[in-house]
């Protein structure tokens, strides 16, 4: 195992671009899970960002707040001004694992993993995330929601890393993520939802539903046009259409689905005065 | 602080809390072992087969390994214990995955690793057997001529009879899964050669002797051949009664041949995929009743899950029918018991020890005749609780001066049970998705061995008088977190009038300490405490102190008798002498089955959530008759951590098996409670009992993990007006049935 | 490799496997065994140390990223500290126990926490299969009633 230890971003990219098969560490959270018995993980180069400086802090503008690649979830929750401006932030971050995994792991991280079952990444959609992407001749900014194209198929090239996540500093009328794991604390998801209603109009997202983080455009398409919604099984044709769950060691796709209309159905009730 | 206080009892602090507290305390991962090599397990990756071949890749040199099979064993190839069925290491068949048929070792942990993923061991498959409800192909045949491992039966009076003549009969078949202990410190062992040429073994543990017996037979050698010494125990639950005989067989062979001390530990993947786990049951109910609802007869069948060998299936059946008819007086009792053999990895001991399963079948059948006859529960158990005089299923009198009434009492009137059921009538008309529901299970366990077991245990214990006056307790008793060494502190401290600092508990080891039986059975406190106060009493009538002499008295004469005696060492015994009025018939299987039974009733509230189908315990009420609480806090300790590992059971643990092995061997999918997924456990003792152990204690560690299932699930069935008959009732399976029935 | 850190207040420089996760350097070379392994996996945080103050699971940690950082374990808590959690019957078996420790420790020196979280989500992350979590909730609901009543003093 060799590892490459950057200290800046520069230095970082530059390693990146010479050392493709290097696999960028952050965290760990992902990565060290069971590490000892990864035997063919011993052998690979690591490139560990964890001293790259500056790019732990939340950065707040007029018009955005940006992540930094080593943002960590307990960062979010130390935010006050996380936790009233865009509070799914903080309640996705209290759902991920225990404080001692929230101190470690990063929201950049849990993009890159690509985990279908992340939950940082559908409340980060919900709020019309960008991510920003540097290599060492520029850098891009693409949408979050597009930048997954199948089961840990990730829109980036093996010299980027992703430096920043940035989200537009919106009024919502509505916010809500809701996460359905085996236990109250430390579970994994076995179905959860974003919901977010501002002046662009709904977002769903859901995750540990389909191959990856997905929105949902057919239930969005639902609220933005204010259809007459009587039932959880009202949703289900757009449910059906828009995510694919499968059977797995934690749960069933016949389970995950109609658990998913059952909740976005009771979430919106109220706000869409959705008459039972 | 939740729950109540019965009597004042002492809570003297944890003698090795503090070593806890600090991280002082040294397991047997945590010792230091000079020139020790890792010793690792290759295991079958076959349910049931021939081994054709083991071949050894090139990924590793395997001049730096010590490799250890079948034919390194100098005695039998067999783990001692019930039977010697089940092979140290796999010779040419194997029973089921993960079987043990190669071992490594290697000085660095890594390259035991790699050296493990490159040994592939081929086997030619035979047609395995995995449901232990259906009957067996004769090809799938591995066990006498049924795959039985043990039938039992228990009768009294005529059941048929009774059940022609009843008001009510009502059935039921009720499903338990597999449980895994997860006792945080996993199963570990270090093994050395001594320059005597004995073995040494240390480690993760409940039985020293049980190890020792398993050593000398697999190892060819006498008594004094071998040694096994006990390390702090992180926990065992069971889970250490028997599987550590065969780590310690391993690292041992390891051990001989490699010429160092080998150690062994297993990472949790390992030992959630290859230990023991709780049996899986099933069990199906005939009840009759008469037209107020009294119990006329009880027909009952057990069936377990033994796994791919006897381990100690036949003992777990025998409590799993004795405790099968719950703490209920009825006349006709017909149980029926079998344990099957399948090619699942053995399933073991496990707290409760087949009594949760039962019991959850009775507790849950009982519900279900409630609803089925228009009673409440709680008014049926009422009626049918044990009486003085009263016999159970075996036939055993039950005059302990305990109150079954008064434990459902206390227990309704600290659940405020019938305030709760108009409440939640009341809140489950309103609300769109949440559903409450309160449930009660009434339940007894008996302490100690069954029947004429603790006569053949022959158990001993040695106290040592000091030269300054002090005691040494030497019992083979193991401190896995209940709180064995604090207990015999106290009790060897207030028999002798001494203060608890001149009593110390010495470290269980097989060269030191005499057998006092395995740690297990809910025994310790009454069967190996009682004998420390024995032993207490013997030495004061050994120096001639007065039975009332006071601990200053027996301090002078033990310095004079180290006066009197230079070089000597004063030590004295007491052996195990069974009550008289004992009695138990084991060809007829009736009796006294246990020298005391506990006795208990807990009521879980729950909160159903139907959008997600998740459960969620909202109140726990635990009151129990131990007979006399020895210490408080360690006692609340057994009760609350018994109850959340009994809601983990209920609720949420699933070993998920694929071809007999748990396939979510991870704690990240095998899903344990956290704090918040329980409630504060409020704890209350009634100890107005008699019973035989020191100043009328009773057992109390295994107790709680029986009830905590039926009271759950009984609180679901009245939150959701269904009646779910299978744990753990997982969202999925609740979901699935509530799915199915619509 | 070579890694230098502050483990427990004091400058440190080791030689290590870049393999080794922070937990195999504490506990073998360096004999730090208070520090137990639950699990392997950060689902149990048995080994819960401070890295640069924050809790975190030791088995998660490579060594690598210790590097002139500052580590801290259950070796160097004040075990004055400790008798409310002793009190309660906070600890059993006691593999769990240096994590909880740890993790109350943390949270009794931040009572502000307990404004938006609750003790018992805290501690969420400490599996225990003793306890049943009230001996230790209790015993840090104790560890924080002393401390107030000593800030107020």
């Amino acid at each position: 195992m060799r590892v490459l230890m950057p200290d800046t971003l520069d230095r970082a990219l530059e390693m990146r671009a010479l050392e493709t098969d290097a696999l960028p560490i952050a965290g760990g959270t992902d990565l060290m899970v069971d590490w000892p018995e990864h035997l063919d993980l011993h052998d690979r180069v690591f490139l560990d960002l964890s001293g790259v400086g500056g790019l732990k802090s939340l950065v707040w503008d007029d018009r955005s707040l940006g992540i930094g690649a080593l943002t960590t979830y307990w960062d979010v929750l130390s935010d006050p001004r996380a936790g009233t401006e865009l509070p799914m932030l903080q309640a996705a971050a209290r759902t991920v694992g225990a404080v001692q995994i929230q101190t470690r792991g990063t929201w950049a991280g849990n993009i890159a993993n690509g985990s279908p079952a992340a939950d940082g990444v559908p409340v980060l959609m919900a709020y019309g995330a960008e991510v920003e992407l540097a290599c060492m001749e520029s850098t891009r900014r693409i949408p979050l929601s597009g930048f997954y194209h199948g089961y840990k198929q990730l829109e980036m090239r093996p010299d980027e890393l992703i430096t920043r996540v940035w989200l537009p500093r919106r009024e919502h009328r509505f916010e809500e993520f809701i996460k359905v794991g085996a236990r109250r604390a430390q579970a994994i998801t076995k179905v959860g939802v974003a919901i977010a209603c501002s002046d662009e109009g709904w977002r769903v997202v859901a995750n540990s539903m389909a191959a990856t983080v997905c929105r949902c455009p057919r239930l969005e398409r639902m609220l933005d046009d204010e259809v007459e919604v009587s039932s959880p099984a009202d949703l289900l044709d757009a449910i059906r259409g828009d995510v694919s769950p499968i059977d797995d060691i934690r749960s069933t796709a016949r389970y995950r689905q109609k658990v998913m209309s059952r909740v976005v159905y009771h979430s919106l009730r109220a706000e869409c005065a959705w008459v039972h | 602080m939740p729950g109540g206080r019965g009597a004042e009892a002492t809570a003297v602090k944890r003698v090795e809390g503090l070593d806890k507290l600090t991280g002082a305390e040294r397991y047997v991962d945590d010792l230091t072992i000079p020139g020790c090599l890792w010793g690792m397990t290759v295991r079958s990756p076959a349910p049931r087969g021939r081994v054709r071949e083991v071949r050894f890749g090139t990924a590793v040199d395997w001049s730096e390994f010590t490799i250890v099979d079948q034919t390194d064993i100098p005695g039998e190839n067999a783990i001692k214990l019930l039977e010697t069925d089940q092979p140290v290491l796999a010779g040419s068949a194997v029973r089921h995955v993960h079987e043990p048929v190669l071992l490594l070792a290697h000085e660095s942990r890594e390259m035991c690793r790699r050296g493990v993923a490159a040994v592939e061991i081929v086997v030619e498959s035979e047609d395995p057997i995995f449901d232990f409800r259906l009957s067996p192909t004769p090809d799938q045949i591995q066990h006498g001529s049924d795959n039985v491992l043990k039938r039992l039966s228990i009768v009294k009076g005529d059941v048929e009879a009774a059940l022609a003549a009843a008001t009510y009969v009502v059935e039921g078949a009720y499903e338990t899964g597999a449980q895994e202990h997860v006792y945080l410190e996993t199963q570990g062992m270090v093994a050395w050669v001594e320059d005597d040429g004995a073995v040494v073994v240390k480690g993760s543990m409940q039985c020293p002797y049980y190890i020792h017996a398993a050593l000398t037979h697999a190892l060819g050698r006498d008594d004094d051949g071998v040694r096994v010494i006990h390390a702090p125990t992180g926990g065992g639950f069971g889970g250490k009664e028997e599987y550590p005989s065969t780590i310690a067989a391993h690292a041992a062979l390891l051990a001989l041949k490699a010429g160092r001390p080998v150690k062994i530990i297993y990472d949790r993947g390992e030992d959630m995929a290859a230990t023991t786990k709780r049996h899986p049951a099933q069990v199906r109910h005939r009840t009759g009743l008469d037209a107020e609802g009294r119990l006329l007869a009880q027909d009952i069948e057990v069936d377990l899950d033994g796994g791919a060998y006897v381990t100690l299936s036949p003992v777990v059946l025998s409590r799993a029918i004795i405790h099968a008819a719950g703490p209920y007086s009825c006349d006709n009792v017909r149980i029926v018991g079998r344990a099957m053999l399948t090619n699942s990895v053995p399933y073991g001991a496990f707290r409760g020890f087949g009594a949760p399963q039962s019991q959850f079948a009775n507790e849950r059948h009982m519900d279900i005749v409630a609803s089925r006859i228009g009673m409440d529960p709680a008014e049926l158990r009422r009626i049918n609780l044990l009486r003085e005089g009263e016999t159970t299923s075996t036939g055993q009198v039950i005059s302990d001066g305990a109150d079954r009434i008064e434990v459902l009492d206390a227990a309704l009137r600290h659940a405020e049970y019938a305030k709760r059921q108009e409440r939640h009538v009341a809140f489950n008309a309103e609300h769109p998705y949440l559903r409450r529901g309160i449930g009660l299970a009434s339940f007894y366990h008996g302490a100690g061995f069954t029947g004429a077991g603790e006569v053949y245990l022959k158990s001993r214990v040695g106290l040592a008088a000091r030269p300054d006056g002090s005691v040494a307790v030497l019992a083979a008793s193991t401190e896995m977190g209940q709180g064995t060494t604090t207990v015999f502190t106290q009790i060897a401290a207030e028999r002798l009038g001494y203060a608890d600092g001149d009593v110390s508990i010495v470290e269980p080891d097989t060269a030191v300490v005499p057998d006092s039986g395995p740690t297990v059975a809910s025994r310790t406190v009454m069967v190996v405490g009682h004998l420390v106060e024995r032993a207490c009493d013997n030495l004061r009538a050994r120096l001639e102190v007065a039975a009332d002499g006071t601990g200053d008295e027996l301090k002078t004469a033990i310095r004079q008798w180290y006066a009197d005696h230079p070089g000597g060492s004063l030590q004295v015994e007491a052996e195990y002498h069974k009550p008289e009025w004992v009695e138990w018939d084991d060809e007829a299987y009736c009796g006294d089955a246990y020298a005391a039974f506990s006795w208990a009733t807990y009521i879980a509230e729950v909160e159903v959530d139907l959008r997600t189908c998740n459960t969620r315990v909202t109140d726990f009420v635990a009151v129990q008759e131990v007979g006399r609480v020895m210490n408080e806090t360690l006692a609340r300790g057994q009760v609350q951590g018994g109850v959340v590992q009994g809601i983990g059971w209920a609720l949420m643990e699933e070993c998920k098996l694929e071809a007999g092995a748990t396939r979510n061997n991870q704690l990240t999918n095998y899903i344990i409670p956290t704090s918040v997924d329980v409630p504060p456990v409020r704890v209350f003792f009634l100890q107005k009992a008699g019973a035989p152990g020191p100043g009328g204690a009773k057992g109390i560690g295994e107790m709680p993990i029986d009830g905590p299932a039926p009271a759950v699930i009984n609180a679901v069935a009245a939150a959701l007006g269904r009646q779910p008959t299978s744990i753990p009732l997982t969202p999925e399976r609740l979901f699935d049935m509530l799915e199915d029935a619509s | 490799m070579e890694i230098a850190f502050k483990l427990n207040g004091e400058q440190v420089t080791v030689q290590t496997e870049p393999t080794a996760r922070l937990l195999d350097l504490l506990r073998y070379p360096l004999g730090l065994t208070g520090t137990k392994e639950g699990c392997g996996e950060g689902e149990c945080c048995a080994c819960t140390v401070y890295l640069d103050g924050d809790p975190v699971n030791a088995c998660l940690v490579p060594v690598f990223q210790v590097r002139g950082r500052e580590v801290l374990t259950i070796e160097a808590i004040d075990r004055h500290s400790l008798e409310p959690l002793l009190q309660s019957g906070a600890t059993q078996c006691g593999a769990c126990t240096p994590g909880v420790v740890m993790m109350a420790t943390w949270v009794t020196t931040r009572p502000h926490l307990l404004e938006q979280f609750s003790a018992r989500e805290l501690m969420a992350g400490n599996l225990c299969r003793c306890t049943g979590y009230d001996g230790i909730i209790e015993g840090l609901q104790a560890a924080l009633d002393v401390d107030g009543a000593e800030d107020g003093a």
